[in-house]
């Protein structure tokens, strides 16, 4: 590939903890999983590069621990992060290191360039908010200030993701777990950000359910070319959806490559283990 | 008259102290400044915030007027006075126009307000956004980085509800073109009267421990969509059944009897002044 990346990740670094003279220098360092025995401190994101390129989407697999939601935190703005770079492909913001921007700035880029579905619903949406006012929340912070163009988005977008429009009014509280999640994704979708991150979207739906979002997701990026980042502990799910995978362990990218290379040869002792259960 | 407190009940350090909450609120329009807030000796949530304001900003030379929703005569509004009074020695009166300060819970006058005045007034909820995020270290981010998506998701929401925005009092204002601000619990009639107030709006809340201001000459807009304008309470049609004015706020009087609905001024002694200039008229008029 040729073209320019959407959104390109350098050395993401992200601990909780200060880190002592035993674990603060990366080389040598002696992890148990992704923590250092000593002092405790968390690496949760350990070294992270990649780049993620317009309408494709990008998998992101590795079991429960491993960091994706961090990482995924870290690049929504929602955490600080301790080290690393990343720029977007917008033109005013070509090059720039958007970690170092001012939080006004990181809010306007998350505002008008990134869409987020949370693993927790709760985290996501104001569940005593109706899910019109949740897709509305996103549109009003980036700039919407005429109710009639926001509540035709906010139903557009409902009905995509298949909520019953008599239900618009509802708060997402009363609604099932499938439901929250495709309000999420509606809400995701308002502002047409270009970069999508979705964090194990289909986790603790059941499995007719789960196939339906899958689906809805597909449909979603060919429609609209979107790119997408969806991680998931689920090998199966990345399976369906993502051209090409990262595979993350204790914080660090162990393996990637193309989706369909890594389910047919892969290479790390942990990825081996991952595609064979999944057999 | 001869008491053992401190002249405005405080020592001077305390009043200073506030002082300076205020001169930074001034500075700073629609910003709520946190203080620490004194133990008085009426219960909080009775308008101690307004209380310790008016108290540090008190001279000999002032004149005080306290109305609590429009009523200069209600038990809160006149236990306040007395404090004031007992510890100052100052004038108290009724009448807006000769007030340089004037403490109110719920109301801004229907007289207009100069240059040489003050209005202290009274705040139970200062943040208008706690609504949408209760964490006050997460409020103060927002107001930083002028992060409004709440105040306009909590009208957004009453729209989609009610098909208007509901909000009866402390509709949110936007000061000086920066902060969102909660004017108080005044009704929505009342908002329009900040912007570009002749005389300085101070806002005390003090179970809050938070003080706030509108300086003279200030922008103050109440929020509103494109859509939607911001419409203040209409009492069109109706007046007030003593001094029968129609272009203040009103309140609704049930006859016990009857049942029957009517109106009165809800600024009582806007209504007395109006009726005691009409009686003056009449028997200037009878005497000519
Ligand atoms: N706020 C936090 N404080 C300390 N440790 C954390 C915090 N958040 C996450 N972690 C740790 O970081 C690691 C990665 O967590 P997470 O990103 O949630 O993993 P995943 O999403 O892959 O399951 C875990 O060891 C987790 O315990
Ligand atoms: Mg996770
Ligand atoms: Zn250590």
């Amino acid at each position: 590939m040729h073209e320019q990346p959407m959104l390109s990740v350098r050395n993401l670094e992200k601990q909780f903890g200060p880190g002592c003279r035993m674990c603060k220098n990366p080389i040598g360092r002696q992890l148990e999983k992704n923590y250092c025995p000593h002092c405790r401190t968390v690496y949760a994101c350990q070294n992270i590069s990649f780049d993620l390129f317009p309408g494709e989407i990008l998998g992101i697999v590795g079991e429960s621990g491993s960091g994706k939601s961090t990482l995924m935190q870290c690049l929504y703005f929602d955490e600080e992060l301790t080290a690393g770079e990343a720029s977007i492909n917008i033109s005013d913001l070509d090059g720039e290191n958007v970690f170092t921007l001012s939080n006004q700035q990181k809010r306007y880029i998350r505002n008008h360039y990134f869409g987020m579905v949370y693993q927790n619903p709760m985290k996501g949406l104001k569940m005593d908010f109706s899910a019109i006012g949740n897709i509305a929340e996103k549109l009003i912070a980036a700039g919407g200030r005429n109710v009639a163009e926001m509540e035709v988005i906010g139903k557009t977008l409902l009905e995509k993701v298949h909520i019953p429009l008599f239900r618009m009014k509802e708060e997402p509280r009363r609604f099932s777990g499938g439901m929250q999640q495709r309000v999420q994704i509606a809400k995701a979708l308002s502002n047409q950000a270009p970069v999508l991150f979705l964090d194990e979207v289909t986790t603790g739906l059941d499995l007719s359910v789960q196939a339906s979002v899958l689906d809805l997701i597909k449909k979603i990026q060919r429609e609209l070319g979107i790119s997408m980042i969806v991680v998931s502990h689920d090998l199966a799910v990345i399976r369906m959806l993502a051209d090409r995978t990262l595979v993350m362990l204790n914080g660090a990218v162990v393996e990637e490559g193309l989706t369909d290379q890594i389910l047919e040869d892969p290479q790390s002792p942990y990825t081996q283990q991952l595609v064979y259960s999944l057999l | 008259m001869k008491t053992n407190h401190h002249f405005a009940f405080f020592d001077e350090g305390s009043k200073k102290e506030i002082r300076r909450a205020i001169l930074k609120a001034v500075a700073i329009p629609g910003y709520q400044v946190p203080f620490s807030s004194r133990e008085m000796p009426i219960a909080r949530g009775w308008g101690t915030g307004g209380l310790q304001i008016t108290l540090s900003i008190i001279g000999c030379e002032d004149v005080l007027k306290v109305i609590d929703q429009g009523s200069d005569e209600s038990v809160n509004a006149v236990s306040i006075k007395k404090l004031v009074q007992t510890t100052t020695g100052v004038e108290v009166t009724d009448l807006t126009q000769e007030a340089t300060i004037i403490q109110s819970r719920h109301r801004i006058p229907e007289v207009p307000l100069d240059s040489n005045q003050i209005l202290v007034l009274q705040v139970p909820a200062p943040e208008p956004l706690r609504d949408v995020e209760a964490r006050e270290y997460m409020t103060k981010i927002l107001h930083s980085e002028e992060e409004y998506s709440g105040a306009w998701l909590q009208l957004f929401e009453q729209i989609m509800k009610f098909g208007r925005t509901t909000t009866g009092a402390d509709h949110p204002v936007y000061v000086n073109h920066r902060y969102v601000m909660a004017p108080s619990p005044i009704p929505r009639f009342d908002n329009p009267k900040m912007h570009q107030s002749e005389a300085l709006i101070l806002l005390g809340a003090g179970r809050e421990k938070k003080i706030y201001a509108v300086p003279p000459f200030t922008d103050v807009r109440s929020l509103a969509f494109d859509d939607y304008p911001f419409k203040v309470e209409s009492f069109s049609g109706k007046q007030c059944r003593l001094c029968g004015t129609s272009d203040v706020f009103l309140d609704e009087v049930l006859a016990a009897d009857t049942g029957e609905v009517s109106y009165q001024c809800n600024d009582t002694s806007y209504c007395m002044e109006r009726l005691n200039q009409a009686e003056k008229a009449e028997v200037e008029n009878n005497y000519a």
